[in-house]
């Protein structure tokens, strides 16, 4: 193997995943919005919900389009970049992919036409319906996905055949491998907080520009009440998925808080600097005995060090320190703003606080940035193995040169420059404009161009 | 139980690659047209497959997750070997997949660059197929199981062939399609467009059939043509897969001729039916040319069982959703379907 090409290899998979997981992340938690929304407007019609949902999805069809395209390449890179991890893994977790693509991404593809342009063509059931399967299709797509991916972190239900071939045993545990409900519930809680934080951060955008707007008052007291349910939740539920890695993956443990000495009564380092070289941190600012409070339950619970793994065997420690810190902070922030904005509500109105309008515009991107650290922990902290104790990722790449890598690897990055900075350009633009712009538009597509009313001016207003 | 597993798969695969070339092929077609048309006729033809080509491209997820899934040996060899035409057909299809939506909310400038970017996906996308499918026939380089070739494998004169061929073929589709769905002034010129690929395709599938018997002798074997000899008892049994694509090709002059609508798409749907049957025939039991069968390739038993149990739940809903899609925007395209 091509020791270049593998570098490349990582380097073009971490990209485009990474790049991936941002609309998912994103379009999880708007599918299950508009579900609510659509059927909000259902059960009250509250035109104020008609016009939050089809200004939403507009912004829905962009990033999901995203998400679709940056899919399709991944399921194709797995045997394009890591054959050899495909032809180990695929008689254990080759299964749960082909249930991902046959139980949500059909369903999701399907219903999305029916969602996007059936409007005038079906009922409003069964455009609600569409609308519903499109949300449980997102859902039924991480629950595979990460099913997969907890199984890499911990992998369970299988044996070895003499010849080396993996074998399923037992499918249950496969499937509900044992860090996965933890890690599925806080991918979804993730993807729900990423929507909330964008949807409170356009409509604060709104209340600050356009003054009041019925519309947008509604959707951020809707995000308020996100941030304050989900995201003190999401730290509960953090924490147990943290639990579980203290006991499945101690390595990764130990890096995310660049523990190097396995003993009692380890310090929390807030900030430090992890050198592997010195298999020691440069500086560290630490609590004593904190460490193993959180870790371990009490201060004399005994945490494992990396340098209790060979050194061949130890994750970087640096990367994985911080975006553990990263996501944690962003977490703590989020946490805030949720309270803050649920006091504001009891108090008066948080539409009338400059402040908290300001700061939940700057907390917009905040989902994302958490979302992509805590997949950099994930899969970083699980280095130097692709699948956890059975394969190294040194020894899953494909037959490839570096140069054929590289030329692809510079395609993914034009390409994808090209459509995120187009598609967030449209999508804050669509933001700027407003929900009302938006209900305006629909309302000149239902005169068919050359008709006496095309001709007739607007409404004001 | 004694299903024979590895062959219930290979049909279905086979199945998923076949649904996705028809489908995604008139809409990739849509998109090799969108040079010749007009801007007010690029949103026709946009709208006349905007609501279907996300569950159309899905097939291709099916294929490549599902050839992972059951044939995780010939995945990890088909995807290195033919590496460059891939991530050239994702690259194609990302641009061109993001410009449905993104050439809507362009202004000037922006509109202009997705509509050449939709064009440009489309063609690459269907160059890039055109380059697998190519490099798939000629026969991938096997040792140990693992791919053993090199980059360049797929890049010779018989796979720029095939790229011909699948570019007008696909563009047959689209003009077909077009045909089909939509009115006046672009409905005419979908005609024009249909008489222009119909005998390109037939010329090309020509050369291409003759080609693959001249460079490939083992494929010529199959079809009874060994060395200087012709065996009529290997060919009068695959006979009727040839006469289907003729049949196609008539199907699509006289549907044309009468300017009948839905007639020309349907005769260019058999010639695909024909083509991808008579590739088939060639190949089987090989799932990598020449060197890997689909029972070597196969996964291990007990996941084929796991997964059949839950594709023939789910595979017959996913069938019907999806014809149920095509029958809400069934009819001619009209300007109330967008929500822009």
């Amino acid at each position: 193997m091509d020791v270049d090409a593998l570098l490349l290899s990582r380097l073009q998979f971490a990209f485009t995943i990474a790049f991936h997981i941002i609309f998912p992340s994103f379009t999880i938690g708007l599918a299950s919005y508009l579900a609510v929304l659509e059927g909000l407007w259902l059960g009250t019609r509250n035109e104020v919900f008609k016009t939050l949902y089809l200004f939403w999805l507009k912004i829905f069809a962009i990033s999901f389009g995203m998400g679709v395209v940056t899919g399709v390449v991944l399921s194709y890179e797995l045997g394009a970049n890591w054959s050899v991890f495909s032809r180990v893994s695929a008689p254990v977790i080759g299964p749960l992919f082909a249930f991902e693509v046959l139980t949500a991404f059909f369903l999701e593809a399907s219903f999305l036409g029916i969602m996007l342009f059936g409007w005038k063509k079906v009922g409003p059931g069964l455009h609600f319906t569409a609308t519903v399967l499109v949300a449980v299709g997102t859902l039924i797509s991480a629950f595979w996905i990460i099913s997969a991916n907890s199984w890499m972190q911990h992998p369970a239900g299988f044996s070895i055949l003499p010849n080396g071939d993996l074998i399923a045993t037992d499918w249950f545990k496969v499937v509900f491998s044992p860090s996965f409900p933890a890690r599925f519930a806080h991918m979804t809680l993730a993807a729900y907080l990423t929507t909330a934080l964008v949807i409170g951060a356009a409509s604060a955008w709104r209340l600050l520009k356009a003054g009041d707007e019925a519309e947008s008052r509604m959707s951020l007291r809707m995000a308020i009440g996100m941030f304050a349910i989900v995201a003190p939740l999401q730290l509960l539920v953090g924490d147990i998925s943290g639990k579980s890695v203290e006991q499945l993956q101690p390595a990764k443990l130990a890096a995310i808080e660049a523990f190097w000495d396995t003993r009692t009564e380890q310090p929390f380092h807030i900030a430090a600097w992890p050198d592997r070289e010195l298999a020691g941190n440069r500086w560290e600012i630490s609590i004593p005995k904190l460490g193993s409070l959180i870790t371990g339950g009490s201060a004399d619970a005994e945490i494992r060090g990396l340098k209790s793994f060979e050194p061949r065997d130890r994750p970087p420690v640096a990367v994985v320190f911080w975006a553990f810190r990263v996501m944690v902070g962003l977490g703590i922030a989020m946490i805030i703003l949720g309270l803050w904005g649920a006091w504001l509500c009891w108090k008066s109105a948080p539409e009338r606080s400059r402040p908290y309008l300001m700061a939940a515009v700057a907390m917009g991107p905040a989902g994302f940035v958490a979302v992509i650290a805590g997949w950099v922990v994930a899969e970083v902290g699980r280095q130097p193995w692709v699948i956890y104790g059975v394969l190294r990722t040194e020894d899953a790449a494909s037959p490839l040169l570096a140069g054929q890598v590289s030329l692809s690897l510079l395609g993914f990055l034009i390409v994808y420059a090209i459509i995120f900075s187009v598609g967030v350009l449209y999508i804050l633009r669509l933001i700027a404009e407003g929900p009302v712009a938006g209900s305006h538009e629909l309302v000149d597509e239902d005169r068919a161009p050359g008709t006496p009313l095309a001709a007739m001016p607007e409404d004001p207003g | 139980m004694s299903l024979d597993l590895p062959l219930i798969w290979a049909g279905i695969i086979a199945t998923a690659v076949l649904f996705y070339v028809m489908l995604d092929g008139f809409d990739l077609g849509v998109g090799i047209l969108f040079p010749f048309a007009t801007e007010a006729e690029r949103d026709v033809m946009i709208d006349s497959i905007a609501p279907v080509w996300d569950g159309n491209e899905t097939w291709l997820v099916l294929g490549g997750g599902g050839l992972f899934a059951a044939f995780p040996k010939a995945y990890a060899v088909i995807m290195p070997a033919l590496y460059g035409p891939i991530m050239l057909m994702l690259l194609g299809l990302v641009m061109r997949g993001v410009a449905f939506e993104f050439r809507a909310r362009g202004r000037v400038r922006g509109r202009a660059f997705w509509t050449a970017a939709f064009a440009g996906g489309s063609i690459t996308a269907a160059v890039a197929q055109g380059f697998v499918l190519g490099g798939f026939i000629q026969g991938v380089t096997l040792r140990d199981e693992a791919f053993a070739g090199g980059p360049w494998d797929w890049l010779t004169p018989y796979t720029v062939l095939v790229v011909a061929g699948i570019v007008a073929g696909y563009a047959l589709l689209g003009a077909t399609w077009l045909v089909w769905r939509t009115e006046t002034e672009l409905h005419g010129k979908a005609r024009r467009w249909a008489w222009i690929a119909g005998p390109l395709v037939a010329v090309l599938l020509a050369a291409v059939s003759l080609a693959t018997l001249l460079v490939h002798p083992r494929i010529a074997v199959r079809w009874g043509f060994t060395g200087e000899t012709f065996d009529p008892a290997a060919f009068l049994p695959l006979a009727p897969i040839p006469l289907l694509g003729l049949v196609g090709l008539v199907v699509v002059a006289v549907g044309l001729r009468r300017r009948s609508h839905g007639w020309p798409f349907a005769g260019a749907l058999l010639v695909f039916l024909s083509g991808y049957a008579g590739l088939a025939a060639g190949f089987f039991p090989n799932i990598v040319p020449y060197g890997m069968t689909f029972r070597q390739a196969a996964n291990a038993e007990n996941a084929l069982a796991f997964m059949l149990w839950v594709t023939a739940l789910v595979l017959p809903a996913i069938l019907a959703y999806s014809v149920w899609v095509y029958w809400v925007f069934r009819g001619k395209v009209t300007a109330d379907a967008g929500y822009h």
